[in-house]
């Protein structure tokens, strides 16, 4: 087959990502770029989607110099359709629909939670893993079976991500939390938090709830260890109990806070119990990119999948497990 | 404990062996968890499962005798139930007699619910079916609670098992359950219509506050 080159636009939250990717899997460019996050603020949907309006544009120029092509060497577009936020889909959306336009251009919009799957099967030694996939947006564990992505696990009110990054916004630590709570977690000493696991789902708002009050009583690096030290093992738990269900051999852990040095050593850890392999993408397409959404294009255009402008409605509430997984049965 | 037996199984939090007509579930260490945590969760779980039990056999439905427990090794002693996991048993099945299967696991937690009793991990491998009963084992997330919340995600766990693992026969088997759920169960239609509400609160992405 003759390769093609796909442009993606990722844009379901607050980072706009241009990638550009080879259908032999090379990634030419992956440029993201994010509004400064106020201090004290969240995401805010109509401000993120004003941002990346702005700067389409400016990204995508500045991932064709880095790729060394043109527009013209372009041969498809893909999209982030969702889930994601609204005004920042729509955002993708409707920049995606101009360049298919007025480059003639065949146009797919793809679902981004297994956008994070296929860059990792992509550049991980992973071939059919578990994947864990824990953002400020998402957490849900995910298996494939008989042509889905089948969502296992997944959290019954606020992701893990958001719930590090709401405490550390109470706690005035700053903003992404992320990074600041593992760092100050290091110091910590443990105490109980409310954990919560129903099965293989979870739920974070109590706990977040829990920690914010727990400031009062204790410092804030042992808020931070308690905190982390509890979701991180609610996730593993229900990853676990996924693994012996599903009776994978491979364990992949995706999405922006899967760069978690802690989170990725429980993981190991556990898998190895298992005698499962761990595979951690590298941390350029473990958050939100647009390189995923471009690979996710190019498996879902040679499968056959294109869309007509008419279909290219964003969808706020994509389900990993209604995408027909036709590239792999 | 002296001798545990042979190991029959390995789940996700336990090591389970048989000695004759007796099972050992044993809740072993997790290296990648806190020691503190790792060990409250142990305690809390071995406590609760042998305690659920029992009440749940009391409300009337088919569970393994607690022979033993110990805190120590944080282990449960129960009887050995021969017979086949319904998770694995769904699919050899005909389409009425899955119907047939989920009406009685439908029956059954609504009598758990009934009596206050939330399982906490509904799912299909942890029903046993021998003899024409259903026996519900694996009580360590469960609970005793009066809440339509507590009992709504009870459902919602056991509607995902069929969405993720069943989805051949989700739906006969979903209309079975909620059929003998709701003749079993008094406050059926408040916990169903709970159910719909918890599923659509967090899928995936709520706004980012
Ligand atoms: N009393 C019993 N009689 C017969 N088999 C049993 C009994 N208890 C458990 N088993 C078998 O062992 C398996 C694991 O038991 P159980 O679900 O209690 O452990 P677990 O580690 O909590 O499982 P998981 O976390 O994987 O759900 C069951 O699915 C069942 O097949
Ligand atoms: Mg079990």
């Amino acid at each position: 087959m003759e390769e093609i080159t796909c442009l993606g636009i990722e844009g379901t939250a607050e980072k706009l990502g241009i990638g550009i990717v080879t259908s032999s899997g090379r990634i030419l460019a992956n440029v993201v770029r994010q509004q400064a996050l106020k201090a004290q603020a969240g995401i805010h949907p109509r401000e993120a989607a004003q941002h990346h309006a702005e700067h389409v544009p400016q990204v995508i120029r500045a991932a064709l110099k880095k790729a060394g092509i043109s527009l013209e060497d372009i041969d498809l577009i893909a999209f982030s359709r969702g889930p994601g936020l609204g005004p920042c889909l729509r955002v993708a959306a409707v920049s995606a629909r101009t360049l298919s336009l007025s480059l003639g251009k065949p146009l797919v919009g793809v679902n981004h939670c297994i956008g994070h799957i296929e860059i990792g099967r992509l550049l991980t030694e992973a071939e059919d893993p578990l994947t864990l996939y824990v953002s400020g947006g998402n957490s849900q564990v995910i298996a494939y079976d008989s042509g889905r992505y089948r969502v296992f696990g997944e959290t019954l009110d606020i992701a893990v991500g958001n719930c590090i990054d709401q405490f550390a916004r109470r706690a005035n630590l700053g903003n992404p939390g992320g990074p600041i709570v593992e760092k100050l977690a290091r110091k910590g000493k443990y105490f109980p938090l409310p954990y919560v696991v129903k099965g293989m789902d979870l739920s974070y708002s109590g706990i977040l709830t829990a920690a914010v009050e727990a400031l009062n009583k204790h410092p804030v690096e042992d808020v931070c260890r308690s905190l982390q030290e509890t979701v991180f093992a609610m996730l593993v738990e229900v990853t676990e109990r996924a693994l012996a269900q599903t009776e994978k051999d491979e364990v992949m852990l995706v999405g922006g806070v899967g760069v978690n040095r802690r989170l990725q050593d429980m993981i190991s850890l556990m898998a190895e119990e298992h005698g499962a392999g761990f595979y951690v993408p590298p941390r350029d397409v473990l958050g939100d990119n647009g390189a995923m959404i471009a690979w996710l294009g190019v498996l879902m255009y040679r499968s056959g999948v294109t869309h007509e402008l008419m279909d290219t409605t964003v969808i706020q509430r994509y389900r990993t497990d209604e995408v027909e997984v036709k590239w792999r049965s | 404990m002296e001798e545990l037996g042979i190991r029959i199984g390995k789940g996700a939090e336990a090591d389970l062996y048989r000695r004759e007509d007796k099972v050992s579930k044993v809740r072993i260490s997790k290296a990648y968890r806190e020691p503190l945590l790792d060990q409250h969760l142990r305690r809390t779980r071995t406590r609760r499962e042998a305690r659920l039990l029992s009440l749940a056999r009391r409300a009337g439905v088919a569970t393994p005798y607690v022979t033993d427990v110990d805190n120590q090794t944080f282990t449960v002693e129960m009887s050995f139930v021969p017979g086949e996991q319904v998770r694995r048993l769904l699919p050899s099945l005909t389409r009425e007699e899955r119907r047939e299967l989920c009406i009685r696991i439908g029956e059954a937690v609504g009598k758990l619910h009934s009596a206050n009793i939330v399982h906490g991990d509904l799912t299909t491998a942890n029903m046993i079916l021998h003899r024409k009963r259903i026996y519900f084992i694996d009580f360590g997330l469960g609970g005793i609670s009066d809440a339509v919340e507590d009992k709504g995600v009870d459902l919602l766990v056991f509607k995902k098992v069929l969405h993720s693992t069943h989805y051949r026969y989700e739906e006969e088997c979903w209309e079975g359950f909620v059929e003998g759920y709701s003749n079993t169960y008094r406050n059926s239609a408040e916990t169903l219509e709970r159910l719909r509400v918890i599923a659509k609160r967090g899928r995936y992405f709520p706004e980012r506050a």
